[in-house]
């Protein structure tokens, strides 16, 4: 029995065997997605860079309830806000530390009027120590960037919430 | 009389540098052709990303960022280490695999020396490459170094022995220690080779070689697992470059010697008269490529031996079959068995 065994083992039948399986792969389709020129698709609720929307008329949807504020679980929030001189109530500082922040959405989530949104934007930097925070006329500019993407996702993702 | 002494000497000085510099390409090439292969073997896609001006050309540029990368960096010195022996190392590794190309016949008197021992000069080349490697080990001062260093000359001593008796069948078969004769006594297409009637000292022989040169499956003098990089784990820089190239540079020069002992050097596998059946040194590429590609495919497939295993596959496995084998050799030659002998 041992002399079949070893003799088998002559034949070296195994390591073949080893090297058909890795040669049969050598062939096989990769599944690698060149990133910067190829990307997976991204889910209408990915939630990125924040962003301030207006309305079509160009306000300013927030009201500064502070509800985003209150409901941030990494405090990573901060807004001030004063009567504007035709009675409303805006927000004079409105600012986000992008290091603190957990990209849980919960601010997009308590947002009575829509205003503060998490975009697709995941490709982002800073390039100084001290740009990690966002402050309201950044946001703003974000947002007018993407309007058109964020209502584009928000309406396609409405009728499954 | 003396210029044509100087004369010599530039005309060999410059069939050198023939060699010499497509064989650095060749070994640029052949680190770019492991990563892609191996990553294609494990469903990715290897280095694709660095080419020339903004083309990507599949990543082949990539060997030369590399080479550029290793040698603009430090070269730092382990403390308490023996600077000379440390720089000699790795130029001690390269010299002795790049002098051992002089006998290699790349085509039909195509060889810078035509030495009537070139296979025996050979061997004492590949052998003398061990020294770099314990020196190495040795002068580096570091345990990893030392262990590793240990492992790879055991292991290469070993299996020196092997494959020496692996060549004796083709001396046997081939009746001339010089490697054109060994290729001209194969002519007549592939059922002349030599690996038919020497089948399992070629098995032998191009396993042997892969533990010479200590690539995988027996690669333990490196084994990143337990030694870290073993003998060269203290190198950086363009000295470590240094030993890759030699390192590279000894596994073609196996490939290449399997295909001019087992394979018939130049010679086409068709026989007749037709251009497919002429002698041409595209042939003998293609199989040196072919045993390349097999020591790419070995590293992708198998896992690394454990040190025990290699010495008992060395001495206990390897030996008595070469030496039965040779036996059987003498007997085929001294009744002139097939087209062979």
């Amino acid at each position: 029995m041992k002399i079949i065994k070893y003799l088998k083992s002559l034949t070296l039948k195994e390591l073949l065997n080893g090297m058909t399986v890795t040669g049969k792969y050598f062939f096989k389709r990769k599944f690698t997605i060149r990133y910067p020129e190829e990307k997976t698709p991204k889910s209408d609720r990915f939630r990125g860079l924040h962003a301030l929307r207006r309305y079509e008329n160009g306000e300013e949807r927030c009201i500064a309830c502070k509800l985003c504020e209150a409901v941030c679980p990494a405090l990573a929030i901060t807004i001030d806000s004063e009567m504007r001189e035709d009675g409303s109530r805006r927000t004079t500082k409105y600012e986000i530390d992008l290091f603190k922040c957990i990209y849980c959405g919960f601010c997009e989530e308590s947002c009575p009027v829509d205003s503060i949104v998490l975009t697709d934007i995941h490709e982002f930097h800073f390039e100084g120590k001290d740009k990690n925070v966002l402050d309201k006329q950044q946001l703003l500019a974000i947002g007018d960037m993407r309007e058109k993407e964020v209502a584009n996702a928000r309406k396609n993702d409405a009728e499954y919430r | 009389m003396i210029w044509d002494q100087i004369w010599m000497i530039i005309w060999t000085l410059l069939k050198i540098v023939a060699i010499v510099l497509p064989l650095i390409i060749v070994v640029a090439y052949l680190t770019y052709a492991e990563r892609r292969v191996i990553g294609f073997m494990q469903g990715r896609m290897g280095p694709n990303r660095v080419g020339l001006f903004g083309f990507k050309l599949w990543g082949l540029a990539q060997p030369f960022a590399d080479t550029v990368k290793l040698l603009l960096k430090e070269i730092i010195f382990p403390a308490n280490a023996n600077k000379f022996l440390f720089l000699m190392a790795p130029v001690i590794t390269l010299a002795t695999a790049f002098a051992a190309w002089a006998v290699v016949p790349f085509s039909d008197g195509l060889v810078l020396a035509d030495i009537n021992a070139g296979l025996v000069y050979i061997l004492a080349m590949t052998s003398l490459g061990v020294y770099g490697v314990i020196i190495a080990g040795w002068a580096s001062n570091s345990k990893y170094a030392l262990l590793g260093a240990l492992r790879s000359a055991a292991q290469i001593v070993s299996y020196e022995i092997s494959m020496g008796f692996a060549l004796v069948g083709v001396l046997i078969a081939a009746g001339s220690l010089n490697l054109t004769t060994i290729v001209h006594g194969q002519a007549g297409g592939i059922g002349h080779w030599f690996f038919i009637p020497l089948l399992p000292l070629f098995v032998i022989y191009f396993i042997s070689g892969v533990a010479e040169t200590n690539r995988a499956p027996f690669d333990v003098a490196e084994g990143e697992s337990e030694i870290v990089a073993g003998f060269h784990v203290e190198y950086s820089g363009a000295a470590f470059a240094l030993f890759f190239l030699g390192e590279y540079a000894n596994m073609i020069m196996i490939s290449s010697l399997a295909a001019i002992m087992f394979l018939g050097g130049w010679y086409s596998p068709f026989s007749g008269d037709s251009w497919i059946a002429q002698p041409s040194i595209l042939w003998f590429f293609m199989k040196t490529g072919f045993f390349l590609l097999l020591y790419l495919w070995f590293r992708a497939t198998f896992p690394r031996y454990r040190y025990d295993q290699i010495m008992r596959l060395g001495w206990k496995v390897f030996i008595p079959i070469c030496i039965v084998w040779i036996m059987v050799v003498a007997v085929m030659k001294v009744y002139h068995v097939g087209p062979w002998f």
